[in-house]
């Protein structure tokens, strides 16, 4: 197996994706997204300097609508739908921890 | 096909008064009540819902009243589509309990055609997988076998129309999660053009790839559902502006001068059985008239790494959203950094966690070029192999899935054997391209085979008419 991806890498990437993993599971995921990189070396060799990325199916054109008042969601049954709401909003943490 | 009634002939009685919505409804309920705890197609089953729509039909149809296309029609929705007021899981424990206060634009459409939801379907957590043993609320059994996985990751939906617990239903389609399941329980499926179908309200996983799609019994109904659910929607920057392509009627027009293109590049990893089917449909079509012609599409070998670049890096974007502040559930904490990862922690699956990850991955600093632009640049050029070939052939075929059903448990050591499921189905998606799957005959252990086929971007009619001679021919 390659040396291509490590445990640090992989606690990394949990961090930047909000997503709180066990030690075990950065050992877990490492070996198996190590295997996936692996793979998907498949592609290294291919000549791609000329090749214009595709991000979409066909070219997107964006949609505008005239800056009018219009029905929108329910706020009371928005808010009903959040796991904590107080005052007509969202109720969330203090945001005191450290951010990268 | 099998020997439940098809959308079609339902709508039929029902609009002419010779049947009640009630009595179709009932039959429905009834089979599911005698085999949904063995198969669990559902996450959630409408009953009350489902009466109550049936009865207003019933009574509208007795006052003279027009009635829709799909009129009395029992559809069951893949539990990632939005209904205003009824819980949409996506299969993750995330989202348990959330009421949409919306519908998604396939639901106002199947509504506004007087069709009668019986229930949301079981997915592979966020269309996540190929046999939906990925849902946090346990696996969906296939109708067929049930020591055998659906497919999927529209499992609930095509395991719904397989034990005849809804007459058609609809489904997600990102790299094949319409199409495998279709083929690993025998039943028809069909991912559209990118942009035919709105995706307002269909709950994001790859938004360049995703499209809502039919799962049915015959090919006339794949069609008949496909016109209802399709057009230009607004709410979607990516819808086409053009009116829904017309259908049903291209049914009984033959493959007569059509040419049919065969893949002299196939990747391997097909089945033998699958691919004795796949010359079997061959077969078929040239005697319907149809030439057959080698096409080459030397890229394809590389979508499958294209695919599980963009996917799961569109999906690591899309996914964001489940923070606890919105919707869905919450692990309490003191701050909000940590609330964010101990909810999402908490909240996502295996499977669907390692995909955010391998999508973070791809689109961080230092690895951007690597991974995620290169991959986007093989989209590029499996999409020019696909016009090249299409400059010979009017559709391609291949199989659908490279074996039919297997059992639980096979693929779920190896993340990557499971991805290869989907080999054969991917391409379609990258390029945006309609495709189908239609049974045709069966394999290994008398399991259903699909086979595939694809068109150009807006070539359904084509598709259509070249599935109904393989229905015909099955």
């Amino acid at each position: 197996m390659s040396e291509r991806l490590s445990a640090a890498d992989v606690a990394k990437v949990a961090r930047m994706a909000r997503l709180n993993i066990s030690a075990a599971d950065v050992e877990r995921y490492t070996q198996q997204l190590d295997g996936m990189l692996d793979h998907f070396a498949d592609i290294d060799n291919l000549q791609l300097a000329d090749v214009q990325p595709m991000t979409q199916p066909f070219p997107l054109v964006n949609v505008l609508r005239a800056d009018v008042e219009q029905p929108c969601l329910d706020r009371e049954e928005v808010l009903n739908a959040a796991p904590a709401a107080e005052q007509g909003r969202f109720r969330v943490p203090p945001s005191g921890g450290e951010d990268e | 096909m099998s020997n439940f009634s098809t959308a079609t002939s339902i709508a039929h009685n029902v609009a002419s008064g010779a049947q009640s919505a009630a009595s179709v409804v009932e039959e429905h309920l009834q089979r599911i009540s005698q085999r949904e705890e063995e198969v669990h197609a559902f996450n959630l089953v409408t009953s009350a819902e489902a009466r109550e729509r049936a009865a207003d039909l019933d009574a509208r149809i007795a006052r003279g009243e027009n009635v829709g296309p799909l009129a009395g029609v029992p559809i069951a929705l893949k539990d990632n589509m939005c209904t205003r007021g009824i819980p949409t899981t996506c299969s993750s424990k995330i989202l348990e309990g959330w009421k949409p206060p919306y519908n998604a634009t396939v639901v106002d459409k199947l509504f506004a055609a007087d069709a009668v939801f019986v229930g949301k379907t079981n997915l592979d957590e966020f269309a996540m997988g190929s046999s939906t043993e990925n849902s946090a609320f346990g696996p969906t059994r296939n109708p067929l076998d049930t020591s055998r996985v659906p497919g999927g990751s529209s499992g609930g939906s095509a395991a719904a129309v397989a034990a005849g617990f809804a007459a058609v239903s609809l489904g997600s389609d990102t790299g094949g999660s319409i199409r495998q399941p279709a083929a690993l329980c025998g039943v028809v499926g069909v991912k559209p053009t990118y942009g035919l179908v709105s995706r307002y309200g269909l709950v994001a996983f790859a938004s360049s790839l995703d499209q809502i799609g039919p799962f049915s019994h015959s090919v006339a109904d794949a069609a008949l559902l496909t016109e209802v659910i399709a057009g230009h929607d607004p709410m979607d920057s990516t819808s086409i502006p053009k009116p829904a392509p017309s259908l049903v009627s291209v049914l009984g027009r033959g493959v007569e001068g059509m040419r049919i293109g065969r893949v002299a590049d196939l990747p391997e990893g097909a089945d033998a059985d699958v691919l004795a089917r796949l010359d079997a449909a061959f077969i078929a079509l040239e005697k319907a008239g149809a030439t057959i012609v080698d096409v080459k599409l030397p890229s394809l070998s590389y979508a499958l790494t294209a695919y599980y670049l963009i996917a799961p890096a569109e999906a690591s974007s899309n996914l964001a959203r489940y923070d606890g502040v919105r919707y869905g559930n919450r692990v309490a904490a003191n701050d909000m950094n940590n609330m964010y990862a101990d909810t999402r922690a908490a909240g996502f699956g295996d499977e669907v966690k390692r995909r955010i990850m391998l999508g973070t991955y791809a689109l961080s600093a230092g690895y951007y070029d690597a991974y995620y632009g290169k991959a986007l640049k093989v989209r590029r050029l499996i999409s020019n192999d696909f016009a090249a070939a299409y400059a010979n052939a009017d559709v391609i075929l291949t199989p659908t899935s490279p074996t039919v059903a297997f059992p639980f448990g096979a693929k779920t050591d190896d993340p990557l054997t499971m991805y290869l499921c989907d080999i054969f189905t991917i391409p379609t998606n990258l390029a945006g391209h309609p495709a189908m799957s239609v049974p045709f005959g069966t394999g290994q252990a008398n399991m259903p085979v699909g086979v595939q086929i694809l068109a150009p971007t807006l070539g359904e009619e084509a598709m259509f008419k070249v599935a109904a001679v393989l229905e015909s021919a099955a």
